[in-house]
């Protein structure tokens, strides 16, 4: 067995540890607490637990499929996400081909670059080429009426949901010297402290929150939360070095980094819902309400810790 | 196409239309509190686009999908080869001819006839394809007079969001946004009355069910 199969299969010995034990505690308060299914709280607790599992499961076995695995599971992501998006924004009929072509062509061609690892055109071409050709196809039909708006709401949402998530698989193509072939522990790695820090935040804030960190965007997040999540995270991340090409404090403070840009991320996500009044961006998955709304602060750290790591540590 | 090969493939396209509807819209049912209806009824949707039919059908449990017909116009479905296989052995539609001076039937018994025989019907009270601003047209009296000829039957009033911007008119390449189902309950005629307070009472039932929030699809 190689170091890097150990590694993955320690990591994923100790995200079962981890679900099972969420498992059985979420059994239990459902039995002490609302047999009949009757506390709303404990009842999400629940359905989110289940929708980890199948999302760990998911992840795994993209792993274990390799790089075509992942790339599908990312360009998947992407899809269903900016399919929530769109479903969100104000579009006109003049939109069509521009938003036919978003997903049809702009999205397939992204994740065929990383493929391909055609990094030089991958991360220009959708700031670049599509937020051109956008504009472009939109105005042939000549309808002017919110321009700027639609135009931008489109440029968005491409952004956010293939551009930004697409970083998360681009993390395969790095050329670090002593890690090859484990790439796919950094992305691990990334959405391991990405979801502790949501949920770690969550507990804290459960806990101990007192003082809202902004009232008007998300009711539910604390400072008290905020400082807990962060600090917990950042540590688990410190801990994490061992699957990572980093020493324990760079683990640390990149993890301190991708868990500060998620916090933003999910405040920035959580205002276009605000703007848009709604409460989920979907209902994808039970008890989180859609992908977007799981997906938020991945996607605001991966393209950061992808730059990072890039820029540092790797060859290519 | 040969008629033993049309009714074995009649079900596999079946399912495959249901498959893309789903892969596109990823569609979701929203039922009424006090759950499905449990038994036969004609349910009553808004009608924007061709595939609103489809999207009712896909989100009804399968058992309650087999015995669901659509009720369509006539000159539209026997067109060509490939929308007469998808209206008459796909779906199944109860095709209405709409122009009176063609009709060889009446389109009231045609639809009785389908109930009688223990189908529930998707029927599109507006007529035609919503192409205008407005959120809902006027109905046609077709509902009331099927109401008139089976007073028994349950009348349940389907709101179908977003389908219109998946595939707006002339649209080839449909884009992929979410749409909802949305069931509300049933509705019966009332004895002695008049047809247009019940076209009335329908369409507000059917109205209700619209979402009223931001950024859905105006």
């Amino acid at each position: 067995m190689t170091a890097a199969n150990s590694d993955l299969l320690a990591l994923v010995a100790g995200i079962f540890g981890v679900l099972i034990t969420a498992s059985v505690i979420g059994f239990v308060l459902q039995r002490r607490i609302s047999p009949d299914g009757s506390n709303a709280a404990i009842e999400n607790l629940n359905a989110r637990i289940k929708a980890w599992w199948v999302m760990v499961i998911l992840i795994g076995v993209a792993f274990l499929a390799g790089r075509a695995g992942v790339l599908m599971l990312f360009a998947f992501c992407s899809f269903a996400a900016l399919r929530e998006f769109i479903t969100l924004i104000d579009t006109k009929r003049a939109d069509h081909w521009a938003l036919a072509s978003a997903f049809f062509i702009v999205l397939p061609i992204q994740y065929y670059l990383l493929w391909a690892g055609e990094y030089g055109i991958f991360s220009i071409f959708i700031p670049v080429y599509a937020f051109l050709l956008m504009p472009i196809i939109a105005v042939l039909r000549g309808d002017t009426e919110r321009f700027l708006v639609r135009i931008a709401e489109v440029q968005w949402a491409l952004m956010i949901c293939v551009f930004c998530a697409s970083h998360v698989p681009a993390l395969l193509t790095l050329d670090i010297p002593g890690y090859e072939g484990r790439n796919v522990l950094l992305i691990a790695f990334l959405v391991i402290v990405v979801q502790l820090s949501d949920v770690l935040q969550y507990v804290w804030g459960k806990l101990f929150g007192r003082t809202k960190i902004a009232p008007n965007l998300s009711p539910s997040k604390t400072v008290e939360g905020f400082v807990g999540g962060i600090c917990s995270a950042t540590l688990i991340g410190a801990l994490l070095w061992w699957i990572t090409p980093f020493t324990p404090f760079q683990a640390g403070l990149l993890a301190l980094i991708i868990t500060l840009m998620g916090f933003f991320g999910g405040l920035v996500m959580s205002a276009i819902k605000r703007d848009r009044g709604v409460k989920d961006w979907g209902n994808l998955i039970e008890g989180h309400g859609g992908l977007i709304d799981r997906l938020d602060s991945v996607v605001f750290s991966a393209p950061i810790f992808f730059h990072l790591t890039r820029y540092w540590w790797s060859l290519s | 196409m040969n008629k033993q090969i049309r009714a074995l493939s009649a079900r596999p396209a079946a399912a495959a239309i249901v498959l893309f509807a789903r892969a596109i819209t990823a569609v979701r049912a929203i039922w009424p509190e006090n759950g499905l209806p449990s038994r036969q009824c004609v349910y009553f949707a808004n009608h924007s686009s061709h595939g609103d039919f489809v999207l009712v059908w896909a989100v009804l449990p399968p058992r309650m999908r087999q015995t669901t017909r659509p009720v369509a116009a006539a000159e539209y479905w026997l067109k060509s080869s490939l929308s007469r296989f998808i209206g008459r052995d796909v779906f199944d539609a109860v095709l209405i001819e709409r122009d009176p001076a063609k009709r060889v039937e009446d389109p009231i018994d045609l639809m009785a006839r389908a109930v009688d025989a223990g189908s529930s019907l998707i029927l599109f009270p507006e007529g035609t394809r919503n192409q205008t601003g407005e959120q809902l047209l006027a109905f046609k009296s077709g509902l009331f007079h099927l109401a008139m000829a089976r007073p028994d039957i349950d009348f349940v009033p389907v709101w179908i969001n977003n389908l219109n911007r998946v595939m707006p008119k002339g649209a080839i390449v449909p884009i992929p946004l979410i749409c909802t189902v949305t069931f509300g309950s049933s509705v019966h005629l009332q004895a002695g009355e008049e047809k247009g307070a019940f076209l009335q009472r329908t369409r507000a039932a059917l109205l209700a069910l619209a979402p009223q929030q931001a950024g859905k699809g105006k």
